[in-house]
């Protein structure tokens, strides 16, 4: 049966949906083994300090309890990510509230809560961190007391994890032109904005269960861990420094997975090591699964960060050149946050002309549990300030937010801030057209104008214009160096063999999608194994939107490879039946014993990257977007609802559209939350609101209608054309709805989350805005503000 | 200081013998091994937890073992029988209603149940009807339509 209709932009059955919507997938928490217990944490109760003493309440009986700690490791006490500096188990002193220093395990997961309480620590505090602002000033001041970090190998300085400094050309030209950009500037605006932490709030908590195995010296011999996570490998990685075995004797498997957002990005591999030590110790499989409280308090985030923007502009809206300064908080230890604010940099230019930019970018530390991944990735951050700011200069200058975007965009054939000539097809010009008309942006913009004279509920429309790179930045593929099996099965079923984890994006899907369309074959002939490191390859992590685009084009060239050799040694026709297929698969694995096919990462197009001047090609691909909100600021109770989305995006082909458009939902409506309802309440580095019922998401009662619309440019990049969607539609909603609400009230806010109390103190304060804003503001002009002039 | 406690769990009279005030959502997935109820967050907020008793939506969570005596209850293994998918599953499966998966058998039945009081709800109703349960990956628009659709399914 040869295809008729292409699978590919189709929306076959999510592969492992019958399971899901049965109740039947089996996440860790539905899991036991035989003879297993039970561990749980003992952890910091302070935010930085020295351990004087651990002591153990006597009425427990501790012979019952297998008790992990630091020195217990055999071999490196560290969760390694980019330097050595985070421990798996604080030893002498702690950095950061909720830091792990002590492990148990008990048979009866109910005698746990009891002996985690019974186990006392006393501490010698020390002074903490706890915002950028405090952090940087102890550099400042040479504060030593506060120099809670020391610097690293890995480029990190006294408090600093990281730096970069991005020009747009030679630095001494740029800075030249620059010079030369403010002098001649007919207008200089400046502003910052902050943007808040934000809780990844996966429904399932993080989970594992770990086995370990000894030698007859009583050395342990081999690990196991399965568990919720993105990225089998990381774990495999971290394994072999705790127990110090060569990664073969450190097996990971990912099981379903409940949701992850880049929150079981690096985060497993914590649990995973502190499971397998507890298994190490009682010679039992021990499961450790997180209640919402202690993921909420002791988990990553996404990092809050400042920007500031000073930019040069001509009176005709032309951007002269600009300064970008961006600071993230990474918490207590550097994990991935020099991979974040890399990110954050490469994204704050957005989808403009600069003719000269500076960007400076730094992660500093605090004594906050560590910041890390969440979907999005220090983009979200610095185009929420750049798109708030580019419509506080179309402000400024009098231009209509649209007009000021549209005398910048970036074409097909420029080049962006970091130097990459932009090949393929961009059109941000004809994406922005559509987006205002299918949200009916102007009609909108002149009808609230007239109707919030009469009404005490203000509306408006606001939108964002933006783009995310997919895959690893600059020479990050080439590193990764990705690797994916195709193996063709007895029965004649080909299997997929990847370390690219699914849970919920859609990976299974998708590229069983890919390997049906290029082998001809029906959609439902195809398999994907379970990620067990044991069985499949490492090909990369499962994040930065690179599975499709990146794993899938391996899966299209590994489907192609075994058509080459089907027809070569087979004479499989050109146009196969599925019955040619499986019998040219059985004659070949008769004579040879195994059909596979295996590819390695290579790059489409050549791809150069400086990482020391952050110049070149920073991503292979790019996601183009516009998206509209349409809010509506209750002035009785200073509540602002988003009553309409529009999210307008190019990605290449659209491989599955009834999993993309959920894609994109998911994204903006963890967008919206990010916007205006999800506060990280902190008390010294604490987390104070770790409970869903005071840290609150968007329920279905909350959220507008959002409507998705995609271009479809097929890029060289992904298969069949495609590229990475995953993470885009987080970037866009923050600065569209803020801008929308500008345009309802006339305040300029640029601080997210914005919640009822912040607006209410805007509206009935008359100072100035507390981060530096510039706008003036006469609550007596509400009644009669417009709107800049329709375009 | 166990108690017997005896209910009907999808057709199947039960009885166990548990502490009176043990969570129904350990009971069902330790006690019972139905692992298709998920836990999200303890506290009544996620609905990840809901099952049916004697027809109403609960979150077992906060439902004490005690309280289920004599109870009927329906979780997300008694939706589909003999291993066909009961319409509400199939338009899930169908339209992209679920994606992790996690909160799919609390959402599923909370649409059990909001069909059972409207066989043909509009919008407002399937965003209240589901309001108590959430749902991190969809931003719920895939839900929705699971929803419609399986209203017209259902009842056309
Ligand atoms: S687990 Fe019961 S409501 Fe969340
Ligand atoms: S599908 Fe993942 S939480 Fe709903």
């Amino acid at each position: 049966m040869s295809q008729s209709k292409p699978i590919l932009g189709a929306s076959p059955l999510r592969k492992e949906g019958r399971a899901k919507v049965l109740g039947a997938a089996k996440y860790i928490d539905d899991q036991s083994l035989p003879g297993m217990w039970h561990g749980a944490t003992v952890r910091s109760s302070i935010a930085r300090g020295i351990i004087c003493s651990i002591t153990f309440a006597p009425e427990i009986d501790w012979e019952q309890f297998a008790i992990v700690r630091a020195s217990d490791i055999p071999g490196e006490n560290t969760i390694v990510h980019l330097t050595k500096d985070h421990p798996c188990l604080a030893e002498s002193q702690v950095n950061h509230p909720e830091e792990p220093i002590l492990l148990l395990a008990h048979p009866d997961k109910t005698a746990l809560l009891a002996a985690v309480r019974g186990v006392r620590i006393e501490y010698d505090e020390l002074p903490g961190v706890f915002t950028i602002e405090e952090s940087e000033a102890a550099v400042e001041n040479n504060d030593a007391e506060r120099i809670i970090w020391p610097g690293s190998d890995a480029g990190g300085t006294a408090n600093c994890f990281k730096q970069y400094l991005m020009y747009s050309g030679e630095a001494n030209e740029t800075e030249d032109g620059l010079a030369a950009a403010f002098e001649a500037a007919d207008f200089i605006v400046e502003e910052e904005y902050h943007t808040g932490a934000q809780e990844q709030l996966y429904i399932e908590n993080n989970g594992v269960i770990a086995e370990c195995n000894k030698d007859a010296l009583g050395n342990v011999s081999d690990v196991c861990v399965r568990g919720s996570m993105q990225c089998p490998y990381y774990v495999v990685h971290a394994l072999t420094l705790i127990f110090n075995l060569p990664e073969e004797k450190c097996r990971v498997i990912q099981v379903e997975t409940g949701g992850a957002f880049g929150g079981k990005e690096d985060f497993p591999s914590v649990i995973g090591s502190h499971a397998a030590l507890l298994a190490m110790k009682c010679g039992h499989p021990v499961k450790i699964t997180y209640d919402r409280a202690e993921d909420m308090a002791a988990t990553t985030k996404r990092h809050p960060s400042r920007t500031r923007h000073r930019t040069a502009v001509s009176k005709d809206g032309k951007l002269l050149g600009g300064t970008i300064d961006v600071a993230i908080d990474g918490g207590a230890y550097a994990t991935l946050s020099p991979v974040v604010l890399s990110r954050a940099t490469i994204h704050s230019p957005g989808p403009y002309k600069w003719p000269h930019i500076r960007v400076r970018a730094k992660a500093m530390a605090t004594n906050i549990p560590p910041h890390g991944a969440f979907r999005g990735f220090g983009a979200p951050q610095s185009l929420f300030a750049l798109e708030r700011h580019m419509d506080k200069i179309a402000k400024t200058i009098g231009l209509t937010p649209e007009e000021l975007r549209r005398r910048n965009f970036l074409g097909t054939g420029d080049r962006t801030a970091t130097g990459q000539l932009l090949n393929e097809p961009v059109d941000m010009q004809h994406l922005l057209t559509r987006a205002l008309q299918e949200s009916e942006y102007h009609e909108k913009l002149a009808r609230f104008a007239e109707e919030n004279k009469h009404s005490t509920i203000k509306r408006g429309v606001g939108f964002a214009s933006f783009m995310h790179g997919a895959g690893f930045t600059g020479s990050g593929e080439r590193r990764l160096n990705s690797l994916v099996h195709l193996d063709v099965l007895e029965d004649g079923r080909p299997q997929i063999l990847v370390s690219s984890t699914e849970f919920g994006q859609g990976t299974n899907t998708i590229l069983c999608q890919v390997a049906a369309q290029t082998l001809q074959l029906p959609y439902e002939d195809i398999l994907i194994a379970q990620p067990d490191t044991s069985v499949v390859p490492n090909s990369g992590p499962t994040v930065a939107s690179r599975t499709a685009m990146i794993v899938g084009k391996l899966v299209e060239r590994a489907s192609h490879q075994i058509l080459a050799t089907l027809r070569e040694q087979e004479d499989l026709p050109e146009e196969h039946t599925r019955e040619q297929f499986i019998a040219a698969a059985q004659s070949y694995r008769a004579k040879h014993g195994s059909l596979r096919a295996s590819v390695r990462y290579e790059p489409a197009t050549k791809i150069y990257w400086d990482d020391e001047l952050y110049r070149g090609d920073a991503y292979p691909g790019y996601a183009w977007a516009v998206y509209v909100a349409e809010v509506a600021v209750d002035l009785n109770t200073y509540m602002a609802t988003v009553t309409r989305f529009d999210a307008l995006q190019e990605v290449g082909l659209v491989m599955h559209p009834v999993l993309a458009k959920g894609q994109i939902e998911g994204g903006v409506a963890q967008g919206i939350g990010y916007a205006l309802y999800e506060k990280c309440v902190w008390k010294e580095g604490r987390m104070m609101n770790n409970q869903m019922t005071n840290y609150i998401m968007p329920t279905s009662a909350d959220l507008p209608p959002i409507h998705v619309h995609f271009e479809e440019v097929p890029s060289i990049h992904g298969p069949g054309g495609a590229k990475g969607i995953g993470e885009l539609p987080m970037d866009g909603p923050a600065p569209a709805i803020l801008n929308a609400i500008e345009n309802a009230t006339g305040i300029a806010f640029n601080t997210i989350p914005l919640l009822p109390e912040d607006i209410f103190e805007r509206f009935t304060s008359f100072t100035e805005p507390a981060h530096g804003g510039s706008e003036d503001f006469d609550p007596t002009h509400l009644g009669e503000f417009l709107p800049e002039a329709v375009a | 200081m166990n108690t017997p406690i005896q209910f009907t769990v999808n057709g199947n009279r039960q009885s166990v013998d548990v502490p009176p005030m043990k969570r129904l959502l350990d009971v069902l997935r330790e006690d019972l091994h139905l692992t298709g109820t998920k836990e999200g967050c303890g506290e009544g907020e996620c609905g990840a937890c809901a099952v049916l008793l004697n027809g109403e939506l609960v979150n077992s969570c906060l439902v004490p073992a005690l309280q289920a005596h004599g109870s009927r209850l329906c979780t997300i293994e008694g939706v589909s029988t003999e291993g066909q998918l009961h319409p509400i599953q199939q338009c899930f499966l169908e339209r992209g209603g679920a994606q992790c998966g996690i909160c799919t058998p609390g959402m599923i039945l909370a649409t059990h149940h909001l069909l059972d009081k409207y066989p043909n709800p509009t919008l407002e109703q399937i965003q209240e009807g589901l309001a108590g349960n959430l749902c991190r990956c969809t931003g719920y628009m895939r839900i929705f339509e699971s929803v419609q659709q399986a209203a017209n399914t259902i009842s056309p």
